[in-house]
């Protein structure tokens, strides 16, 4: 007999919290550190309560340098402990480029295997909140070009709470990315909710006749978007990448060979962007199964306007998502 | 053409066969094709099954020649069965029928129809003839759904054995496209009396059964054979950069066939024919192609076609020539037409002669003298 397991009602920031205090109680090596995680209670509240609870050491307010901070947790993990650094956004990040590439990409490579740099680097990406042009960006796809790091974009409140354990379990970086429209999300999850796999994509919806490859915040819009096709008697299955590097090419693969169709949702820019590595990937692995053109719906090539209303026409949406499978269907 | 399905066998392992019989049938785009055999012997093994498509150059059977028998020589084990079109025809081995010159026109080069990956990889496999689809996806492409169906309709309903002529449509549309694009045409034209002719066949089917009278297309193709004899830059085939004369003379003759579709089937050694063989020759092979049964020699041979528009045609014609050949002589209505004979005014019946040549191979200079030479021979009926 199984006992039901009970759920709770949270939101995707409490899941977020719920996880870094659960790895705070399981390993006295994990700290976390950024600028206002403390008193602050973090930029999107995320860290709100901690700093009474675990005290000043362990919930470390750090001065506006992520330069600076990053690297202090990279040289923490080298020696031992198991930093969360948190960066308030991806735009902010690249400030600490330099430390994240240079440094803890390269720190296993570079010491001939005697040191590695087992750090976690937390930060919120993408638009929708009007934050502007150095705000809103989303440039996870950027990172997932780095060799010696993980990056992983948790899009659901099981992964907000599951993937950080699994991370700080990894002898090296991983980079986590937690879309700002998200925080406020509020679902179930199972009451003894724990760590999950980092390795592999999931399909959210299964389907037939095209595959709706995406991660993050916009998986949401893809699953509405998917509906809407449901009502047109198209049957779209969605994919969740979840990590973004390394990618589950066999899951993308899987996906694809059965429906023959695929469209990449992804809220960075087109050119050079994930969505053009993973259609790459699929003309590579699977070109011989396609019946139709790859379609990608990506954010306008523009700074992220401020106006609410160009904020929104510039990322994915749900109608574009829909235009563009139909587009691959032939049904446009 | 690349492959062929085979639709019927007309022998069976232990048959004797001797060098000329039809064996089976091939349908392909161009129709039914009767498949001659050139060896005398007996049918050892039969390799491909009916409804089968294999590339064009597979074997089709085994047969033990007289020569082997006596040799007492076992007939060759045979590999694998070639079943996939995708594999190239085996090497070294012998061919019951050789591959036709136009090898990569159908498919290839009939202005890029799109295909889906999965659609064109299923096509492949089931031996569908993606020429023979119509698309249904983006852009109207050929998705894998429109293959399915068309194999669904395949299956639902067998086929009768014969022409398709969407299929013979978009086979010419190729050839002539290829034809306009790689071969620099020149064209001539000779008007020619061929009144002698007129009055030659007169006399001649005067006391002849109208079955067995001699008709005026006749002379004019058996006048374009002699000349393609002492003409060698017009009579053989151009093929990767350079020009082959043929040894012998195939004639092809362009035939319309009711529905829109169109075939110039070889007439064999058409310049050493008598008038009469060439004549029933002619009616045999008219009658085939309209019931769409050619063989396959006369699809792969001619060497030079000649086109007659006929009685009901217009005065002149300018052909397109046929990949690999490189001419191609039209023939336009014979017309009344004031004409000076021997310094009188007087009406004589007059045909324009028109040649189209290919000038990577020949020269106008050349072309006027093969024309001139075809209308000399006019003027001579009875030695024809």
């Amino acid at each position: 007999m199984t006992t039901p397991s009970t759920t709770i009602e949270l939101s995707y920031r409490d899941a977020v919290r719920e996880a870094i205090r659960d790895a705070l109680h399981r390993d006295e090596h994990v700290f976390l550190m950024g600028e206002d995680v403390g008193r602050y209670g973090g930029c999107y509240a995320v860290s709100k309560g901690l700093l009474a609870e675990f005290g000043p050491d362990r919930i470390r307010d750090t001065p506006l340098s992520e330069s600076g901070f990053t690297g202090a947790g990279i040289g923490a993990a080298m020696a031992g402990m198991r930093p969360i650094v948190e960066l308030m956004t991806v735009n902010f990040s690249l400030l600490a480029l330099d430390q994240i590439l240079n440094t803890a990409a390269t720190v296993r490579h570079m010491s001939g295997n005697q040191l590695g740099a087992p750090i976690v680097i937390r930060m919120a990406t993408g638009a929708g909140r009007q934050l502007a042009a150095q705000h809103s960006h989303s440039l996870e796809g950027w990172y997932a070009h780095i060799p010696g790091i993980k990056v992983l974009a948790p899009a659901t409140l099981e992964d907000a709470r599951g993937m950080l354990w699994t991370a700080l379990q990894d002898p090296d970086p991983v980079l986590i990315f937690e879309n700002v429209m998200l925080y406020n999300m509020v679902g179930k999850l199972a009451a003894d909710a724990g760590a999950v796999d980092i390795e592999r994509a999931a399909v959210r919806r299964p389907g037939k006749e095209i595959s709706l490859i995406t991660y993050g915040g916009s998986l949401w819009k893809t699953l509405d978007a998917a509906t809407a096709l449901a009502a047109e008697s198209i049957d779209s299955e969605v994919i969740d990448l979840r990590s973004l590097r390394p990618l589950d090419d066999a899951t993308i693969m899987t996906s694809v060979r059965k429906t023959r169709r695929a469209v990449i949702v992804d809220e960075g820019w087109r050119s050079g962007s994930l969505s053009a590595e993973i259609c790459t990937r699929i003309i590579e692995q699977a070109f011989w199964e396609l019946d139709g053109p790859i379609g990608r719906v990506c954010s306008e090539e523009v700074p992220i306007p401020y106006p609410r209303h160009l904020e929104n026409a510039a990322i994915p949406q749900v109608p574009k998502i829909v235009a563009a499978a139909k587009a691959a269907l032939g049904r446009a | 053409m690349e492959a062929g399905t085979l639709v019927e066998w007309l022998v069976k392992p232990g048959d004797r066969i001797k060098r000329g019989d039809i064996v089976a049938v091939v349908e392909t785009q161009k129709g039914a094709i009767e498949i001659e055999i050139f060896e005398t012997g007996q049918v050892e093994q039969i390799l491909v099954d009916i409804h089968s498509k294999v590339p064009v150059g597979t074997p089709l059977a085994w047969i033990r020649t007289e020569l082997e028998a006596k040799a007492g020589l076992a007939a060759p084990k045979p590999v694998a069965q070639p079943a996939a079109i995708a594999e190239a025809p085996p090497r070294g081995l012998p061919q019951v029928a050789r591959p036709p010159p136009l090898t990569d026109i159908v498919l290839g080069e009939a202005g890029r129809v799109r295909v889906s990956p999965a659609a064109r990889r299923l096509a492949q496999e089931r031996g569908i003839d993606l020429a023979t689809v119509a698309g249904s996806g983006p852009a109207g492409a050929i998705v894998r759904a429109d293959i399915e169906r068309s194999l669904g309709v395949l299956t639902e309903k067998k086929r009768p054995v014969g022409l398709d002529l969407d299929a013979m449509r978009a086979a010419i549309a190729a050839a002539m496209a290829r034809s306009k694009r790689e071969i620099p045409h020149y064209y001539l034209e000779h008007r020619v009396d061929v009144t002698a002719c007129e009055q030659w066949l007169t006399r001649t089917n005067a006391t002849r059964p109208p079955d067995e009278r001699l008709l005026m297309g006749a002379l004019m193709l058996k006048s374009v054979a002699l000349a393609a004899r002492r003409f060698p830059a017009f009579n053989g085939f151009y093929r990767d950069g350079k020009y082959e004369p043929a040894s012998a003379v195939h004639v092809g003759m362009a035939i319309t066939i009711r529905g829109g579709g169109l075939a110039a089937p070889a007439l064999h050694d058409a310049d050493r024919l008598a008038l009469d063989e060439l004549m029933a020759r002619m009616r045999d092979l008219v009658q085939r192609v309209r019931a769409g049964r050619i063989r396959s020699s006369e699809i792969a041979d001619a060497t030079i076609t000649v086109s007659s528009l006929g009685e009901r045609g217009v005065e002149a014609l300018y052909g397109i020539i046929y990949p690999p050949q490189v001419a191609i002589v039209g023939f336009g209505k014979i017309v009344a037409r004031p004409w000076l004979v021997d310094g009188a005014i007087g009406p004589r019946s007059i045909v324009a002669i028109t040649l189209a040549a290919d000038h990577r191979v020949s020269d106008g200079h050349a072309g006027a003298l093969f024309l001139a030479e075809i209308g000399g021979q006019l003027q001579e009926p009875d030695k024809l």
